[in-house]
């Protein structure tokens, strides 16, 4: 059923339909709307989970560790500070192999301490070990979660999800989003049947100590189940538009890629401005395309160095950096692409840190900047005279 | 060993009924220390539980000795997932068990180390008893970080030398009491909290047995000598663990909804702090050649003094 509603409240509906076990969180800006909508549902028994109020998103975290190796389906959200608080439980999560799922509203990270949209947070555990996808809309953050229980639950990949949609320009914006049914979410995501739980008529020892002769191959499994992992997540999408329509990619997605000779790449709800800005200068008669990152990890090298094999100029649009380094998805798709014989022009932009709105107009600004010559780096509507 | 005493530790009752006695839920053969107080006292919980208990563990010894991969002497369904969060890691397990329809007969234990639980997992258990889950919180306090090389934690006793707390030219060790744990888990007007220790097994048994009888979070502190951190030898940890009681250094009691109900008396076995201290090289600073700790002594003998006013132990 079609609803005005907020991107918090469509997430809410989501995770109602996945029936959820246990939720747990702890308060935090801009993630807050999620919780409350869902510990709502709960007390007015629309929900039957249990929801448990923590003293950190620490605490949250475990909460959800537990109740998923108990085999139960579990349910954080959080953002910002609270994921960096998360961040030792974050790791040993997927280091279990739990399929938990946590959305994250993303949001920057202090200091200075500032609640507004950015990639900095998630950007912070991506080497964690979680399957990371980037809702573009409300709709898609809606839909993402049931991929994303089936994506974790398939039992050769068991890997925590989290889904990231940007903090207030997503999880406040109200919006008309397909409500999904109960009955077609329950025909797409069936049952968690975990391979392996805490039972005890089945007792099994979970956490132990992995001297240095088993260590490596267990992180070495995480990465295949990681790489394995994209083949299950194309097919989820695929599933998905079968039963309901709807579609935005499997691990990348493109818009007015063909004959493109300058292409934008970013993630998150950058690309609705990004779609907007390549049809303005595509009517002025500019080759220019989109290519949108919706699975971070594992990080889709092969199918985003296939999309940009034609490409003259790539401008990366990244809402985060390694300080002291460069951009982290620069990087990486500069990596991706040693490996192939395509050397697209390839520029680099920090935008939008800390919530700065980004209006079309800097958008043509960064066009013209890399039909100029190629950039690095560059922090688009710096105020320069606050840096000198 | 010595006898430490006539009357205090009364023989067991017979029991009416026959249970099937299930034992060794922590298995033999694990990797802990000779004469480890926290192995011996984790065996005991676990057998008073029995096989329908479900345990999470904080990082540690207690971790480290029974799950090298891929051995386990756990002989039920346990996880370990950090240092400081056995106490959510087990409200987790919970929570997931009654919305699964499956918390029936079954009993919940969350564990940790003095410095898993005292320390760095305090704003978890803290969590957990605020919370009403029914769980036990079992901490064995041996009172230092021993898995790390014994350095100081919350618990460690006052001018006992550990790594971090070390006697010197200016220091007699650690200069600080041990943390009130149980008060403060008391403070969350829990129905039942107790200490306890590995010298009297049967009364670590009957509080286990009990606690998971009572609905809603509990918390035991059971005291385990450490060995190797409290220097002394393998062969003397019930010793040492009793000598602790009778000086009356370590209370042992029982609070229910906040009163305390129980206490064990130590009456005329009660011994000199001094006859404690002297066996743990630990305070064997104290008494050194040429050591003028007797200012310190006293400060020890009015630690115990005070649990002995206020626990009414003699």
């Amino acid at each position: 059923m079609r609803k005005f509603i907020e991107g918090s409240m469509a997430v809410a509906e989501a995770v109602k339909l996945c029936r959820p076990h246990v939720i747990s969180a702890y308060p935090i800006t801009p993630q807050t709307h999620i919780v409350e909508h869902l510990s709502q549902m709960v007390a007015d028994g629309e929900v039957n989970a249990q929801f448990i109020n923590v003293e950190s998103e620490f605490g949250a975290a475990s909460v959800v560790l537990g109740a998923s190796a108990a085999g139960g389906r579990a349910f954080s959200a959080t953002t910002s500070q609270g994921l960096l608080l998360m961040g030792e439980v974050i790791f040993n999560i997927a280091g279990l192999r739990l399929p938990v799922v946590i959305t994250v509203a993303n949001r920057s990270i202090s200091a200075p301490i500032n609640i507004w949209n950015d990639h900095s947070d998630a950007m912070a555990i991506r080497d964690a070990g979680w399957i990371m996808l980037f809702a573009e809309d409300n709709q898609e953050a809606h839909d993402m979660h049931l991929q994303a229980y089936k994506i974790g639950e398939t039992p050769e990949i068991s890997l925590p999800v989290m889904i990231n949609m940007d903090g207030f320009i997503l999880t406040h914006a109200f919006e008309g989003v397909d409500v999904i049914s109960q009955e077609e979410a329950d025909s797409f995501l069936p049952p968690f049947k975990p391979a392996v739980h805490l039972d005890v008529k089945n007792p099994v020892t979970m956490g132990v100590l992995a001297e240095p002769q088993w260590y490596m191959e267990a992180r070495c499994r995480m990465q295949e189940a990681l790489y394995e992992s994209r083949p299950v997540i194309k097919q989820a999408a695929r599933d998905f538009k079968g039963k309901f329509g709807r579609w935005y990619g499997d691990v990348i997605d493109t818009y007015r890629i063909d004959g493109a000779e300058t292409v934008f790449v970013a993630m998150g709800s950058l690309i609705g401005t990004l779609k907007d800005a390549v049809d303005d200068l595509r009517g002025k008669g500019e080759k220019v395309g989109l290519l949108k990152i919706r699975c971070f990890r594992p990080f889709p090298g092969q199918e985003i160095a296939e999309a940009l094999k034609n490409t003259r100029r790539v401008a990366i649009m990244e809402k985060a950096f390694s300080l002291g380094a460069s951009g982290i998805l620069g990087d990486e798709i500069k990596a991706a692409l040693y490996a192939t014989p395509y050397r697209p022009e390839i520029s680099t932009f920090f935008i939008g840190l800390g919530g700065r709105d980004i209006p079309k107009s800097s958008i043509v600004n960064v066009y013209n900047q890399v039909k100029a010559k190629q950039q690095n780096n560059v922090f688009v509507d710096l105020k320069t005279e606050l840096v000198k | 060993m010595r006898n430490l005493e006539t009357s205090t530790e009364k023989a067991p009752k017979p029991k009416k009924e026959k249970e099937p006695v299930v034992e060794w839920l922590l298995a033999a053969g694990h990797r802990a220390c000779s004469g480890c107080g926290e192995a011996l006292g984790a065996k005991l919980v676990m057998d008073a539980a029995g096989p329908n208990t479900y345990v999470a563990t904080a990082t540690g010894c207690l971790e480290v000795f029974s799950t090298p991969y891929p051995e386990s002497a756990w002989r039920m369904p346990w996880i370990h997932s950090l240092f400081e969060n056995s106490a959510a890691v087990a409200s987790g397990i919970e929570a997931s068990l009654i919305a699964q329809g499956r918390d029936k007969d079954v009993n919940i234990i969350a564990q940790g180390g003095d410095g898993g639980t005292a320390d760095i997992g305090i704003g978890c258990l803290s969590g957990m008893l605020e919370r009403g889950h029914n769980i036990l919180y079992v901490c064995y306090d041996n009172e230092a970080y021993m898995n790390t090389g014994v350095q100081r934690s919350g618990l460690t006793p006052f001018d006992a030398r550990t790594s971090t707390s070390p006697s010197g030219k200016l220091s007699w060790g650690n200069k600080t009491n041990k943390k009130d744990l149980p008060a403060i888990a008391a403070a969350h007007h829990i129905p039942y909290v107790a200490t306890a220790t590995v010298g009297y097994p049967n009364d670590l048994m009957a509080k286990v047995k009990k606690a998971l009888s009572i609905r809603g979070p509990k918390y035991i502190q059971v005291h385990v000598p450490c060995p190797l951190g409290w220097i002394h030898p393998s062969d003397m940890t019930i010793e040492v663990a009793k000598l602790a009681v009778l000086t009356g250094l370590i209370p042992i009691y029982e609070m229910e909804n906040g009163v305390v109900t129980k206490v064990r008396k130590i009456g005329k076995n009660r011994r000199p702090a001094e006859e404690y201290l002297k066996v743990q090289g630990r305070f064997r600073h104290l008494f050194a050649k040429g050591a003028d700790a007797e200012e310190e002594l006293e400060k020890i003998r009015q630690i115990a003094e005070a649990n002995i006013k206020r626990f009414g132990l003699v």
